[in-house]
């Protein structure tokens, strides 16, 4: 089967009155006005275009934009977005926070290690040394970053807002064996970071939160000032907390640290009330019965 | 329901997919009957009569149509392999699924090559993957591993090197944390293991030897005539692996006479990474990032695939919301632009194929650029999007396309995003196409390199099972977005791209134009995305769980990709070995299956059309070898 010959289809195309040529003419005119155009832009800027005042960067990269659109790498950068991904990094509290100065967001529950495709984290969960239980917090964190594969998903499903996507992509490094398997300390950046390259997001974060704070602490700061409450103003509470003591070393103390200011003697700090505990758990038997018996009936 | 032995063809032809069934039950009582597993659809042919029992589907039925034959290896669960096959009328509708089953040692089920060309890769593969044998191939080798490996990796019981656990999550990451380098644990080297009976000085690899012989020679060049009495040399050329025009590692093995290519084999494998076994360990979730990694131009598409069958799955199940209409609005936006990328991105190396070294394709890429942008500013990242979610999508619009200066001499650009996607979407994307257009339509030079060049005939189309703009621009209209319909296709206008001729001018054609057609749905989008603008993305408000239930059943979702039908079959083991992950991964990949006929289309033309036939076909090798 053929279809047209050559000589039916280059008549029908070029509308059999055009001369042989002028398809080529076209599009050659193309080229002339894309070459003319990737002037316009230096004529309109001069050397602006080149400087590193942004004002005109959104308008070269722009929809109305005509002519040359590339990115003078690395004297100029494309800033990425806010939603852009690359490796992630841990939050940390900023170095200034009154109570939790340097403490974890994650709580090691593990729950990025498991959405992760590619299993590039590893977790050790941290357990306290005197009772052997775990405490919400990680003893090490590993993500190997050749394994990484940016998708984005450890930040989406973690439920403290605690791993964020990172936007600094310049990881360029000589030796992949020492330098690629990121530690718990080389991850961890200040929540004040996150606020600074993604102040949407993280806007947003804080309303399902309900708060800037990391969700158990904004928990337990309720609870403190609950029970405060009863016995002087929640104020009061305050000063006391920034008492307390301003150089904690590791990370097992900072945990004890928001205890110390709790008013609740005794308990770990995110271990709930037993009658609080006791409730919860009566609505969930409540709740199932009623389940069984809608399926029932 | 119309009594077959009365019916006359056409009205068997139009058949319902059921009556079809009972159609085939009635006129096969004995080899014929129904997949009655939970979840499961269509009939379960006997072996040995498989090929009379298919002939009756493509000529009494009319599905003339093979879209995907696939394998699955059901160890511990019946203990049998499976070939489980979907074909399809080309005038539209729903598939008509058949199995046939075998034993898993020496399992063997005849071939369908006799009757569908387009089995011919497929089987192969499940040859190489599962150890198939198929009596009436003819020329089962393998395809995607190389000839002299041992094992076939996808059965159940064989483990890859740096074998972890079956499925994961992997117990080792939480909460110990036994953080390690897969090869400081499995020494490169020592990470196989060998039979006993194997020498290893004197193990090698015979794939050259075979794909020789397949092509009738010896290694050695024949003497021959040619037609005017001189006395020519046939050579064997290989073109690539590392060929700038094979679009990736991919190589043609052809044999010419003179200039004149006389037979051509693709050999392809090299980027192979065995996707679907990873797939059968990871969980459902973790799967989506992988398509992306498929036919990387266009991972929108492969995300919405792979979503679609899943959530075929879990709409057997009780809770089950599907997606939101801003929803489903948003994702047929995202795919119609990813679209536009995939046939600028293919038009324009196509021309690099055929001399137009450059030029054009940086001109079409700056839209490119700019959706890449848009892709990075809503999923995150510009081309492993990894943006739709089951029953949802990662996130709604921003909006505002804003960045944030972080590092050193950052750039700063903050638009609109409705704005900036409506001059998309009205000036920029079209007048784009108008430019490729007059730079191309009517380029002598083009017009004489591609027209008559790289012939298919309709037939042959279907019957190999030719996709995407390779089976519309032989003169078949068929596109899955109008005959099997998904998401909200049917209540867009749109017409389906057709060309006549069969040859690379056509196929350029149909891009062409599908390009139009995908800026006229996007002006349909707009108004929809206006108009739902503050609804939830996802039907109960919240963000789907990381681990959905999946119930017991399988799926096949298809969806029209920039390359051709991407299809998904997906089994779900329901309880059996775990709720979390898939029993069965499989990738209808078009970039694979439409090279089954590049030999057929090559031969009789010029060592300098290959390359140009092969663009025209439009691979991308990220698929082609999974």
């Amino acid at each position: 089967m053929r279809g047209l010959t050559l000589q039916e289809a280059t008549n029908e195309a070029s509308l059999g009155e055009n001369m042989y040529g002028t398809g080529l003419a076209k599009g050659l005119m193309l080229t002339l006005r894309h070459f003319v155009d990737s002037f316009v832009d230096d004529l309109r800027y001069g050397l602006r275009k080149y400087s590193h005042a942004t004002d005109n960067f959104g308008l070269r990269q722009g929809t109305e934009a005509k002519g040359v659109i590339t990115v003078q790498y690395p004297d100029e950068k494309v800033a990425v977005p806010e939603r852009f991904r690359f490796v992630p990094f841990l939050i940390v509290e900023d170095e200034d926070h009154p109570i939790r100065s340097g403490k974890d967001w994650c709580t090691s529950c593990g729950i990025c290690a498991k959405v992760c495709p590619p299993q590039c984290i590893w977790i050790v969960r941290g357990n306290d040394p005197d009772t052997g239980r775990p405490v919400p917090e990680p003893e090490a964190f590993f993500i190997d970053i050749d394994i990484c594969m940016n998708c984005g998903y450890c930040a989406e499903y973690c439920p403290f807002d605690a791993i964020k996507m990172d936007h600094d992509y310049e990881l360029a490094s000589y030796d992949r064996t020492s330098h690629h398997i990121h530690d718990k300390e080389k991850l961890s950046k200040p929540a004040s970071y996150w606020r600074d390259i993604a102040p949407t997001r993280a806007y947003e974060e804080m309303l399902v939160r309900g708060t800037w704070e990391h969700k158990d602490a904004a928990k337990e700061a309720r609870r403190g000032s609950a029970s405060a409450s009863t016995r002087s103003s929640s104020r009061a509470q305050e000063p006391q907390a920034e008492a307390a003591p301003a150089a904690v070393a590791t990370s097992a103390e900072a945990a004890a640290a928001p205890a110390a200011s709790a008013p609740v003697e005794g308990a770990t700090p995110w271990s709930e009330d037993d009658a609080k505990r006791e409730e919860r758990r009566r609505k969930a038997l409540e709740r199932k019965a009623k389940r069984a018996a809608k399926s029932g009936g | 329901m119309v009594s077959p032995a009365l019916a006359p063809d056409d009205v068997v032809k139009a058949l319902s997919i059921e009556d079809s069934m009972a159609y085939l039950k009635s006129k096969h009582p004995d080899a014929v009957s129904d997949d009655e597993r939970e979840g499961y659809s269509g009939v379960v042919v006997q072996a040995s009569k498989l090929v009379e029992v298919a002939r009756a589907i493509r000529d009494d039925l009319g599905f003339d149509y093979l879209s995907s034959a696939t394998a699955v290896d059901y160890l511990g669960a019946g203990d049998h392999m499976e070939m489980v096959y979907h074909a399809y009328r080309t005038s539209g509708g729903g598939a008509l699924v058949f199995k046939a089953q075998t034993e898993r040692e020496n399992p063997e089920i005849p071939s369908l090559v006799p009757v569908w060309r387009g089995a011919d890769f497929q089987e192969r593969e499940a040859w190489d993957l599962y150890g198939i044998k198929f009596p009436g191939h003819p020329n089962l080798r393998r395809i995607l591993m190389w000839e002299g490996f041992h094992g076939h990796p996808m059965r159940k019981d064989w483990r890859e090197a740096y074998y972890e656990e079956e499925q994961k999550p992997f117990d080792n990451r939480w909460p110990g944390g036994h953080v390690h380098r897969s090869e400081e644990k499995n020494v490169f080297g020592k990470n196989v293991t060998y039979p006993p009976d194997i020498d290893l000085n004197r193990l090698m690899d015979t794939s050259e030897s075979e794909v020789y012989a397949s092509l009738g020679l010896g290694v050695d060049v024949e003497r021959i005539l040619d037609k005017d009495g001189f006395e020519t040399n046939e050579l064997v050329v290989n073109m690539g692996p590392h060929h700038p025009s094979t679009h990736g590692v991919f190589r043609m093995v052809l044999t010419v006479d003179g200039e004149t290519v006389t037979s051509l084999e693709p050999v392809m494998g090299y980027l192979h990474r065995n996707h679907e076994k990873i797939g059968e360990r990871n969980t459902y979730l973790h799967n989506i990032p992988f398509t992306d990694r498929l036919d990387y131009i266009s991972s929108m598409g492969n995300n919405h695939g792979y979503v679609l069958a899943v959530e075929q799955l879990m709409s057997l199940g009780r809770k089950y919301n599907p997606p939101t209409y801003r929803c489903e609005a948003i994702r047929v936006m995202m795919v119609e632009l990813s679209r536009i990328v995939n046939h600028l991105w293919a038009i324009g190396f196509w021309l690099n194929d055929i001399g137009a070294f450059f030029t054009p394709v940086l001109y079409f890429i700056q839209e490119r650029e700019r959706i890449l942008d848009f892709f990075e500013a809503v999923a995150g990242s510009r081309m492993m999007c990894n943006y739709m979610r089951f029953g949802g999508l990662f996130g709604d619009l921003p909006e505002r396309i804003k960045s944030v200066s972080n590092l050193t001499n950052d750039r700063v650009r903050d638009y609109n995003t409705m704005q900036f996607l409506t001059e998309m979407v009205n000036e920029r994307i079209p007048r784009t196409i108008d430019e490729l257009e007059q730079l191309l339509t009517q380029n002598e030079i083009l017009l004489e390199r591609s027209i008559g060049v790289g012939i298919l005939s309709a037939d042959d189309a279907i019957n190999y099972s030719a996709a995407g703009p390779l089976l519309r621009g032989s003169g078949v209209a068929y596109d899955v977005r109008r005959a099997d319909p998904y998401s909200i296709y049917p209540e867009l206008d749109f017409d389906v791209a057709v060309e006549q001729d069969g040859d690379m001018y056509a196929r350029y054609r149909v891009r062409v134009t599908e390009l139009r057609e995908s800026v006229r749905i996007l002006k349909q989008i707009l108004p929809r995305l206006e108009a739902t603008y503050g609804e939830s993305i996802w039907a109960d408000g919240k963000p789907g769980a990381y681990a959905p239930r999946v119930p017991f059943g399988e799926a096949y979702g298809r969806v029209e990709n920039g390359k051709g039908e991407l299809g998904y079959y997906v089994v779900s083991a329901g309880g059996r070995g775990g709720s979390s992950n898939p029993w069965r991964y499989h990738v209808r990949a078009p970039s694979f299956i439409n090279l089954t006929p590049m030999g057929l289309m090559s031969s009789g033309y010029k060592v300098a059309d290959i390359v140009g036939i092969l663009g025209s076909i439009d691979i991308v090798l990220g698929e082609t070898d999974r």
